[in-house]
């Protein structure tokens, strides 16, 4: 290889470590070219507008699901029960919201179903910080106390949300923009807010070296189950906003989430050792994700190939990190 | 703050008089299990009944421990190893069984080495995503078990047709030997296999080395990313065997008949005390870990309990085993 070559390989190196959701943005831009392309009537007046509504309040639930699963791969851990967590709120809520002029009671079911989010992912924190349990496998079994839990609370998938409410998260837009980016973008600038503040460099220092950490005297524990905590209140976010735009429950609406949102988070750039991603790298996974779902839908694939064509998807962005990394060493 | 260290305690108490024998500890859980069933109102009532019940249970626990014998080598490898594949590739086998032999005898040992052969190459694609590309294991053989669902579903678009072979049924099925079925006899033998393949071979050895710690397995000479797929393959055509052996015993197949294997397939192996975190383990204990699941599973379904109660249930077991054996180094050591 030539000098030059040489280093742009180590400045690229070094700004991806920087900016590890570069990789993510090139996919971005590929992704969505290529459905711009394939759908032919985007230059029609009104039709991105109302793509970016129906792409974007689809993708919700999924973008809170992985944003929440990155926070705790940051910390070093991973969270397998977040799906089953949206799954049991999504029965909650599909069970218990009352029609439209009972709103103070449906305002008391969506912050119990908030309430349970934290509970649910407090208990995982609690298994994983404080009784050291590995968090692969412990957030595995707490998955089946979540999804049994729904289960057994709406045994046949049914129930109906009111209208308005469902309408109200479909169609609102301010300034031409769909709720749905609204939300996503006050979650990145919070995120924003906290990340260079003390919660963010403990968290970033805790996924990089626990015992570091826990040495400099930083509140490994706490900072563990806060991950978990906030995994669990993303996806109760996640369950009423899955709620809202199917207007219906069922006990197995999350199962399929939990792996899909790990590999945007995976896709934006995250890393499974800890201490290195973004929250805007896993947003722009959980799109890409989604585009690649809507071209899969132009190119009118057979319905058969479905679950087989979204496995290889997952599988090979699952893999990615692992070859970029593989050709690194070879250099 | 004294509470606190009060909990530890009792848990580091607990964990020590269990950890003297896991395996003796799930004996005696089993046999308290077998002796409460008798008490259910539809439960047994004579000697000749109970003698039965235990054949019964010791029958469909054998085909859940042959599953479960893979996720043994795979979890005492370490590295967080678990595989979650495992249920899609019982079903995968299943299906190349049940509708290429379609009653065909002949077909029987041909098809056997088919299964096994693809059962280790989607071991191998595990191994190489797990050692390779530092995937982690939970997560590469869950996205596995897509790939293998997905790949089953464009085989077949849903339908499924086959028959199983006479011969298979008569040796898997059927009373072979003492009224006992073959099944249980593929079971003692397998038990033997597992043993020498653990304690009396290198790849035993090795593995238990890798399950420890790969560093200093690695500095010592073992070649651990070879052992990790060698290890996953091994896994992947265990599975494979299952599915085989399940054709045989339930007459029928489905493209849904692996998944409900997967998890009591780990609570087995985590019943019998091998160590989640990997390094310590046997098979012995896997055996015994599968019959007191399969207990556990057939109370739950006397008694009539809904799946949702029987998932609560497992995944209470698998915490509870976990606080008991699965717990990381705490920080202050």
């Amino acid at each position: 290889m030539m000098k030059g070559n040489f280093d742009f390989y180590n400045w690229w190196k070094k700004f991806n470590r920087k900016n590890t959701y570069v990789l993510a943005l090139v996919v971005f831009i590929i992704t969505t070219a290529i459905y711009f392309i394939l759908q032919p009537a985007i230059m029609e007046e009104g039709v991105l507008s109302r793509i970016t509504t129906s792409n974007f309040r689809t993708w919700l639930p999924i973008i809170l699901l992985s944003v929440g699963q990155t926070v705790v791969m940051l910390g070093g851990g991973l969270d397998l029960s977040s799906g089953a967590i949206l799954s049991l709120g999504n029965v909650i809520l599909a069970i218990s919201i009352r029609n439209t002029d009972e709103a103070g009671f449906n305002l008391l079911i969506v912050l119990a179903v908030i309430m349970m989010g934290l509970v649910a992912g407090a208990l995982n924190g609690f298994f994983v910080a404080f009784l050291d349990l590995q968090p692969i496998i412990a957030t595995f079994a707490t998955s089946f106390l979540y999804s049994g839990l729904a289960l057994l609370i709406l045994p046949q998938p049914g129930g109906k949300i009111p209208r308005p409410y469902t309408d109200f998260y479909r169609t609102t837009k301010f300034l031409g923009i769909p709720l749905a980016i609204y939300i996503i973008i006050a979650v990145l600038l919070i995120w924003v807010f906290f990340r260079n503040r003390k919660y963010g460099r403990f968290l970033f220092a805790v996924g990089g070296d626990e015992k570091a950490a826990y040495t400099t005297g930083v509140p490994v524990k706490g900072i563990i189950t806060s991950t978990y905590i906030l995994s669990g209140l993303l996806a109760s976010l996640g369950a009423i906003s899955y709620t809202l735009l199917t207007g219906s429950g069922s006990a197995r609406s999350g199962e399929d989430m939990t792996l899909t949102a790990l590999t945007a988070a995976v896709i934006g750039g995250t890393s499974f050792s800890g201490g290195s991603g973004s929250l805007f790298g896993t947003v722009l996974g959980a799109v890409i994700l989604g585009t690649i779902q809507n071209i899969l839908s132009l190119a009118r694939l057979d319905s058969w190939y479905r679950t087989l064509v979204n496995a290889v998807i997952i599988v090979i962005a699952l893999a990615g990190p692992g070859f970029i990394k593989l050709f690194a060493r070879e250099k | 703050m004294q509470e606190k260290s009060f909990a530890k305690n009792l848990i580091a108490n607990v964990r020590d008089w269990l950890s003297f024998s896991p395996q003796v500890t799930a004996l005696l859980l089993a046999i308290v299990v077998f002796m409460a069933s008798g008490l259910l109102p539809n439960g047994y009532d004579s000697l000749r009944g109970a003698f039965n019940q235990g054949l019964n249970i010791v029958r469909l626990s054998s085909f859940l421990a042959i599953i479960s014998a893979g996720q043994t080598l795979v979890i005492i490898s370490g590295g967080e190893g678990i595989d979650l594949s495992a249920g899609a590739v019982v079903t995968m086998a299943a299906y190349f069984t049940y509708s290429i032999i379609n009653g065909n005898n002949s077909l029987i040992l041909p098809v056997l080495m088919l299964v096994i052969v693809s059962g280790g190459f989607i071991g191998v694609l595990n191994g190489l995503g797990i050692a390779f590309l530092q995937i982690p294991p939970i997560i590469m053989t869950l996205g596995m078990a897509g790939v293998v669902q997905g790949t089953l579903l464009v085989m077949t678009r849903g339908l499924y047709d086959g028959a199983v072979a006479p011969l298979m049924t008569k040796l898997i099925a059927r009373d072979l030997f003492l009224t006992i079925p073959g099944m249980i006899y593929l079971w003692v033998f397998f038990g033997i296999v597992m043993w020498v393949l653990l304690h009396r071979t290198r790849f035993g050895k090795q593995l238990y080395a890798i399950g420890v710690n790969r560093t200093t397995a690695r500095l010592s000479g073992v070649k651990v990313k070879s052992m990790v797929i060698a290890t996953y393959t091994i896994a992947g055509a265990l599975a494979a065997f299952s599915g085989f052996v399940l054709v045989g015993w339930t007459q029928n197949s489905g493209l849904e008949v692996g998944q409900p294997y997967l998890f009591p397939s780990i609570a087995a192996v985590a019943v019998g005390g091998t160590m989640l975190t990997g390094g310590e383990g046997s098979y012995f204990g896997t055996m015994v870990g599968a019959i007191v699941i399969q207990m556990i599973s057939s109370l739950m379904r006397t008694m009539q309990m809904p799946e949702a109660v029987q998932q609560i249930v497992y995944g209470a077991i698998l915490l509870s085993l976990l606080v008991i054996y699965g717990r990381k180094k705490g920080l202050r050591l």
